[in-house]
C-alpha cells in the first residue's frame, strides 16, 4: 500500500463569502483529516468559515478557467500583518 | 533566486516550431493563462517541474536557518513572529508542491528528488544562522531579494503557478518588514548589538546577490524560460534592482555595505556593485556549502522518522473506510 | 550584634488593623487579595503554555508531513499567546513592575511551575501527540472551569483559551485513536509513549495549599475536582485507540512547587540566553 497521502481540494467559503471557493489542495488520509488540515492551512484557524474537500481525482474538469485564490490571513495574529511593523517613510515601499 | 538554476529545455525559433507549439507559444505572448491538462510542450512541463519543484524545496528548506532560532528568540512576540514567519514558509512549499502536482508529479517523489540529491534548492539557506541578527538580516535581504523574483512571478504563464505566488506574496508582505524591524532595534540598540547587526549584513550580503543566479552572459537557460513567460527577468535585471533598494536601507540603518566599490552611478541611476565570488556559489550548489549537510540531513531525517506516522494513518483510513462498507452492507 | 527593633517607628499594620477593628467595619478583601497564591497559580497556568508551546515548536521544520508542521505551529502559536496572558496576568498583580516577559525570560527553573509533563522531551512523534493529549484533556477542564472565576480577567482569558485549546484536544484526540488503531507500528509507538508518561499525568490533580486558597476565593478549582472528567475522556479516547494505560503506576510530581526533572534546565538555558547574555538589552 501506498503510504503517500491523496490530494484534496478545498473550498472555502468565509464569514462573508457567498458561495465556497477553491482555495487550494492539501494532502490528507482521508476526508475529515483534510477538513481538519483545511483549517490549519488555509485559514489559519479563522472562525466563521465553512470548508468543503474533495478528492482531486473525483473532479471531472472542462477547461478550466479561474479567479486566483485571495484570502485574508488570520486576523487574530497581528503581526501576519505588514502594517504592524512601523518602517520609517524614507525607507520607502516595503 | 529560490530557483537560481533551471535547467531549461532547449529553445526553437519559430520555424523550428510545430503547428501546436506555435498556436501555444501565441497563447502565452497574448498573456493567457495555462491551465492544467491543456496542451504544452513538453519542454515547458518539465522546465515548470524543476523550477516550482526547486521553488518549493526551497521554502521547506529555508525553514531550518531561521528555525534554528525560534527556541531562542529574546522575547515572546518575537517568538511568536518568528514562529509565524517559518510556518508560512510550511504554507508556501505546501502551495507549490500542490502547484507542481498539477503537472503529473506527486509531492513525494518530489522529495524524494530532494532527498538524494537530484534537485536543488536556493544556496542562500546553506549558510549559518550565528546570531539573533540574522533573523534581522534573512527578513531583510533573503525576503526582499525573494519578493524581488516573486512579484513578477504573479504574472506566470502557467495558471495554479501564478495562484500559487498571489497568495504567497500576500501572505509574505510581513515577512521582509519583520526583519527590517529586528535590524532597526538592534542599531539603536547597545554598541554590542548594532556590532551583530552590522556582522549579519556583512555575512549575508554576497549570499543574497547569489540568489538572482549567475550573471546573465553565463545563465545559458533564461531565452526559453523568458518566451516562455515562466521567468520574468534576467537574474542582472533583479539583482541590479535589489542592490538599488537596499543600499539605502542599509545606510538608514547606519549599517556598511561590504562592498568598497559600491558607488552611485549617475549615468545608469543605479549603483555599480562587486559581484559575488561566484566560485563559492558553484561549490555551495555543489553541495560544499557550510551547512548543506545539516539542512539536507534534517529534512531527510524528518522524512524517514515520520514514515511510521504517514503510514498509520493512511492504515486508519482504510479500516475506517472498509469499517463504513461493512456497516453499509449490514444495513441493506 | 544583633539588632534591636525600632523603638521609635510604631508597627503600622498592627495599628492598622486595630483602628478597623475598632470602626465596626467589616474588613473587606482588596481587589487583588491573596496575592501570593493567585500569582502563583497564575504562573503555573502560563508557564504550562510556555514550556509546552516551547516543546511544540521545537518541531518546526521536523514534522512528519507539511500539513502537520503547520498545524503545529499554530498550536504552538495559540499557547504563547495564552502564556503572554497568564504571566502578564500574573507580572501585573505581582505589581513588582515586571512583565510576561520577565516572567518568561529572568525566572530561574526553581520559580517555574509548569507541570513535569509538559516539560519532557518531544521523543518520537508518538510521545509529543500523547503528551499534547493526556495534557489537552485536562487543559480543557481546567479553561471551562476558569470561565466561571470571580475573577473576570481570569474568566476572560480562559474563554479565549478555551476555544483553541477546544480544538488542540480534537485533534491530539483523533489523532491518537488513529494511530493507536493504525499499523502495528504506529500503536507499539503510541502505547509505549502512553505507558512512558502515565507516570506524570497524577501531578495534575494534586491540590496544595495554592489551590486550596484558590478555591476559596473561587478563583479557580481544586485541580481533583477536575480528574473525573479527565479520566473519561481518556478512557473514552484511549479505548478507541485500543491502548490501554498502566495500572498502579507510580506517579512523580514536583514541577508545580518548582522541582522540575533536569530537562527544565536546558530549556531554559536556550530560551532565556540572549536575555541572559546581553542584560537590558531591548529587542
Amino acid at each position: 500500500m501506498s503510504s503517500e497521502w491523496p490530494l484534496w481540494e478545498i473550498f472555502i467559503r468565509g464569514q462573508h463569502g457567498l458561495n465556497h471557493r477553491h482555495v487550494g489542495s492539501l494532502h490528507a488520509p482521508d476526508a475529515e483529516m483534510a477538513i481538519r488540515n483545511a483549517r490549519d492551512v488555509y485559514t489559519r484557524r479563522n472562525e466563521g468559515v465553512s470548508i468543503w474537500v474533495v478528492r482531486s481525482n473525483d473532479i471531472t474538469a472542462s477547461s478550466p478557467s479561474e479567479k486566483g485564490p485571495l484570502y485574508d490571513p488570520s486576523n487574530s495574529k497581528v503581526y501576519r500583518h505588514p502594517t504592524f511593523y512601523d518602517i520609517p517613510d524614507e525607507i520607502g515601499h516595503m | 533566486m529560490y530557483a537560481q538554476l533551471v535547467k531549461s529545455e532547449g529553445s526553437k525559433s519559430r520555424d523550428e516550431m510545430t503547428p501546436e507549439e506555435i498556436a501555444f507559444q501565441d497563447r502565452i505572448d497574448r498573456n493567457e493563462k495555462i491551465e492544467p491538462k491543456e496542451w504544452m510542450p513538453e519542454g515547458y512541463r518539465k522546465t515548470l517541474i524543476r523550477q516550482i519543484g526547486q521553488h518549493a524545496h526551497s521554502e521547506i528548506v529555508g525553514q531550518l536557518p531561521e528555525g534554528n532560532w525560534i527556541t531562542r528568540a529574546p522575547t515572546l512576540e518575537r517568538k511568536a513572529i518568528l514562529l509565524a514567519k517559518v510556518q508560512d514558509e510550511a504554507g508556501h512549499g505546501l502551495y507549490l508542491y500542490c502547484a507542481a502536482e498539477t503537472l503529473g508529479v506527486s509531492r513525494d517523489e518530489l522529495l524524494e528528488k530532494l532527498h538524494s540529491g537530484n534537485m536543488k534548492y536556493s544556496s542562500i539557506f546553506n549558510y549559518p544562522t550565528l546570531t539573533w541578527a540574522d533573523m534581522g538580516a534573512v527578513g531583510w535581504l533573503v525576503d526582499g531579494a525573494a519578493i524581488m523574483n516573486q512579484v513578477p512571478l504573479q504574472r506566470t504563464s502557467y495558471g495554479p503557478y501564478s495562484r500559487a505566488m498571489i497568495r504567497i506574496c500576500k501572505e509574505e508582505s510581513f515577512h521582509q518588514r519583520q526583519g527590517y524591524d529586528i535590524m532597526m532595534k538592534m542599531c539603536a540598540g547597545t554598541p554590542e548589538q548594532k556590532a551583530m547587526a552590522q556582522d549579519a549584513l556583512n555575512r549575508f550580503w554576497y549570499p543574497a546577490l547569489m540568489m538572482f543566479g549567475p550573471s546573465d552572459k553565463d545563465s545559458v537557460h533564461s531565452a526559453q524560460s523568458m518566451a516562455w513567460k515562466i521567468k520574468m527577468n534576467t537574474n542582472d535585471e533583479l539583482r541590479q534592482k535589489f542592490v538599488d533598494q537596499t543600499v539605502p536601507q542599509a545606510e538608514y540603518l547606519g549599517l556598511t555595505v561590504p562592498d568598497p566599490d559600491l558607488k552611485w552611478n549617475e549615468d545608469k541611476g543605479g549603483y555599480d556593485f562587486s559581484e559575488p565570488d561566484w566560485s563559492e556559489f558553484f561549490a555551495v550548489i555543489a553541495g560544499n556549502g557550510p551547512c548543506n549537510a545539516e539542512r539536507l540531513g534534517a529534512r531527510v531525517k524528518a522524512w524517514e522518522d515520520g514514515a511510521w506516522f504517514r503510514e498509520g494513518l493512511m492504515a486508519h483510513a482504510a479500516k475506517a473506510e472498509d469499517r463504513a462498507r461493512a456497516a453499509r452492507h449490514a444495513a441493506e | 550584634m544583633p539588632s534591636l527593633p525600632d523603638m521609635t517607628t510604631p508597627n503600622l499594620t498592627a495599628l492598622a488593623g486595630q483602628a478597623l477593628a475598632d470602626s465596626g467595619h467589616v474588613a473587606v478583601p482588596a481587589p487583588d487579595a491573596g496575592q501570593p497564591e493567585f500569582v502563583e497559580f497564575l504562573q503555573r497556568m502560563g508557564d504550562n503554555c510556555l514550556i509546552l508551546g516551547h516543546r511544540v515548536s521545537e518541531w518546526c521544520g521536523h514534522a512528519p508531513a507539511l500539513e502537520e508542521d503547520i498545524a503545529l505551529a499554530n498550536q504552538a502559536l495559540d499557547l504563547i499567546g495564552q502564556c503572554q496572558l497568564w504571566l502578564g496576568l500574573a507580572a501585573d498583580i505581582e505589581g513588582k513592575g515586571r512583565d510576561a516577559d520577565a516572567l518568561a525570560y529572568l525566572r530561574d527553573a526553581g520559580a517555574f511551575r509548569n507541570l513535569l509533563l509538559v516539560e519532557l522531551p518531544n521523543g518520537d512523534f508518538g510521545v509529543t501527540l500523547m503528551r499534547q493529549f493526556l495534557f489537552d484533556a485536562f487543559h480543557i477542564e481546567m479553561l471551562r472551569a476558569l470561565k466561571a472565576s470571580s475573577d473576570p480577567r481570569v474568566a476572560e482569558i480562559a474563554a479565549k483559551a478555551e476555544k483553541e485549546v477546544a480544538y488542540h484536544l480534537e485533534r491530539s484526540a483523533d489523532l491518537v485513536i488513529r494511530l493507536g488503531d493504525g499499523t502495528d507500528e504506529s500503536r507499539a509507538r503510541m502505547q509505549a509513549a502512553l505507558t512512558k508518561l502515565w507516570s506524570y499525568t497524577g501531578e495534575m490533580f494534586l491540590d496544595d495549599a495554592v489551590d486550596q486558597a484558590m478555591s476559596d476565593a473561587r478563583i479557580a478549582p481544586l485541580p481533583s475536582s477536575l480528574q473525573a472528567a479527565w479520566e473519561k475522556t481518556v478512557a473514552a479516547v484511549l479505548d478507541e485507540a485500543t491502548l490501554a494505560a498502566p495500572t498502579g503506576a507510580w506517579q512523580h510530581k514536583g514541577g508545580k512547587k518548582g522541582i522540575h526533572t533536569e530537562h527544565l534546565g536546558y530549556i531554559l538555558a536556550e530560551m532565556q540566553f540572549l536575555q541572559r547574555a546581553y542584560p537590558g538589552a531591548k529587542w
